[in-house]
């Protein structure tokens, strides 16, 4: 399967999931809001353009918004991960992403730790900021803390399920194959 | 001028998060005006059809519990028909009818078109419901929306085949409410806590509340009509400052069950708005 149609279909399935599944569920306490769908942006290719990236996250992030009604929420929440993603990746990735033979982030190709960081750091930037646009309308600053904290939580259980459910096959690439 | 060009270049990516974000939060903080011309008109159609697949599915387990409602539904409205009511003739002198009953359309003031609730939101501070009818069914913007058990919300947005249903359950939801038995009134709103219930405040503290007095909506509203189930009193609590009771309400309907909805449409609208317009002028 090439990389742009596993990324397709991997795109849909996200949008499904955070738009039939978790908004769906009763709420568990409204501090907890689940989000899984910005893991779409996590794990697109290394190489994948800065700018395109921004793109792709800006257009993902307004269909996630689409279908909740609310417009430009997540679309800016999603923007600024992929901007930031770039940067992490380089900090915690020593090597040149391109020389590492694996396509996409992931446990495998980071190393655990690093990849462990690299998730907690943009699950806490998105909430961070997704909870502050929707706090400037409506609530009180400890509303504001304690759903940025509990639903990141929330959120990185749901990553870490994931993660164990789907074991990504990325193979390891050479200039043989 | 080749300085900014190569400013431009230098942080591109930069100027291009800057004009994503900028525009993401024109969309957000623009929401309400913004929603019913761009958002309302593609992306509803557009989700709308998703959704409705989806809701097929999802709809298929719970048929039993819904026919059920309909059901009970059905014998309360047969139980009202005027076959099921006998009285002996008693008259015996002739009268003339004054009850102009084959003309009766023109009394009519709200007409309920049904609709299947294909989308419905709990988790956020501001829920919407999605309905499968829409502009050219005959919604509009600011009908009413009830189910059998009770009120569902508002009409905000409208396209073609779909519309879009501000929720009981919505932070900025403001409907006039009565207490069927002690008669105060007062607002409905929502605090974003907990789905199951909706708050009541502004009633006088001369009225005579219990615990479960039904509240229904009351006959001064222009979209609602009157005596529509909006919940049962559950906790009554008094406000210091204004003096005025503030009541927590349980819903009559179960938002995590909707699958069907009435929108309601008001005959009497246009000429009761253009009586206010009229008296508003002389003052202008």
């Amino acid at each position: 399967m090439t990389d742009l149609l596993k990324n397709i279909l991997r795109c849909c399935l996200f949008i499904f999931v955070q738009v039939f599944l978790l908004t769906e569920i009763p709420p568990l306490h409204r501090y907890v809001s689940p989000h899984l769908y910005y893991l779409f942006i996590l794990w697109l290719p290394f190489r994948t353009p800065r700018i395109a990236l921004l793109f792709i996250a800006f257009f993902y992030g307004l269909v996630i918004d689409a279908f909740l009604h609310t417009p430009g929420l997540h679309a800016a929440a999603c923007t600024l991960i992929a901007y930031v993603r770039p940067f992490i990746i380089a900090v915690l990735l020593p090597k040149e992403v391109g020389e590492s033979g694996y396509p996409e982030p992931s446990y495998k190709s980071m190393g655990i730790i690093p990849y462990v960081t690299y998730i907690m750091l943009l699950t806490f930037f998105h909430h961070f900021y997704l909870i502050l646009l929707e706090w400037l309308q409506l609530g009180g600053f400890l509303l504001f803390i304690g759903k940025v904290l509990a639903s990141s939580g929330v959120s990185l259980l749901l990553v870490l399920i994931t993660e164990l459910v789907f074991s990504r096959k990325s193979n390891y690439r050479t200039n043989m194959a | 001028m080749r300085n900014i060009l190569l400013f431009i270049s230098r942080y591109s990516h930069l100027v291009v998060l800057l004009f994503l974000q900028g525009l993401s939060l024109h969309l957000l903080f623009r929401y309400n005006r913004f929603h019913e011309a761009v958002f309302s008109n593609g992306f509803n159609e557009l989700t709308g059809k998703v959704r409705e697949g989806y809701s097929g599915i999802e709809t298929f387990f719970s048929l039993r519990r819904e026919n059920d409602l309909l059901r009970e539904e059905n014998a309360h409205l047969r139980n009202q028909l005027k076959e099921d009511y006998a009285w002996p003739d008693s008259s015996n002198k002739l009268m003339n009818d004054t009850l102009r009953i084959d003309t009766m359309v023109q009394y009519r003031k709200f007409v309920y078109m049904p609709s299947r609730v294909i989308g419905n939101t709990l988790n956020s501070e501001r829920n919407h419901i999605m309905l499968h009818r829409g502009l050219k069914q005959g919604v509009q913007v600011g009908m009413a929306v009830t189910s059998p058990s009770g009120v569902l919300g508002t009409v905000i947005g409208v396209s073609d085949n779909m519309s879009v249903v501000m929720s009981l359950l919505h932070a900025q939801t403001r409907i006039v409410a009565v207490l069927r038995r002690g008669g105060g009134y007062g607002e409905v709103s929502w605090d974003g806590v907990d789905p199951r219930y909706v708050q009541l405040t502004k009633i006088p503290r001369t009225t005579e509340v219990k615990k479960g007095d039904t509240v229904v909506t009351s006959q001064y509203s222009d979209k609602y009509p009157p005596g529509q189930l909006v919940g049962f009193v559950e906790h009554i609590s008094e406000d210091p400052q204004s003096g005025t009771f503030n009541l927590v309400l349980r819903t009559a309907v179960d938002f995590r069950n909707v699958h069907h909805a009435y929108v309601i449409r008001n005959l009497q609208q246009g000429e009761m708005d253009a009586l206010l317009n009229s008296i508003k002028e002389p003052n202008d």
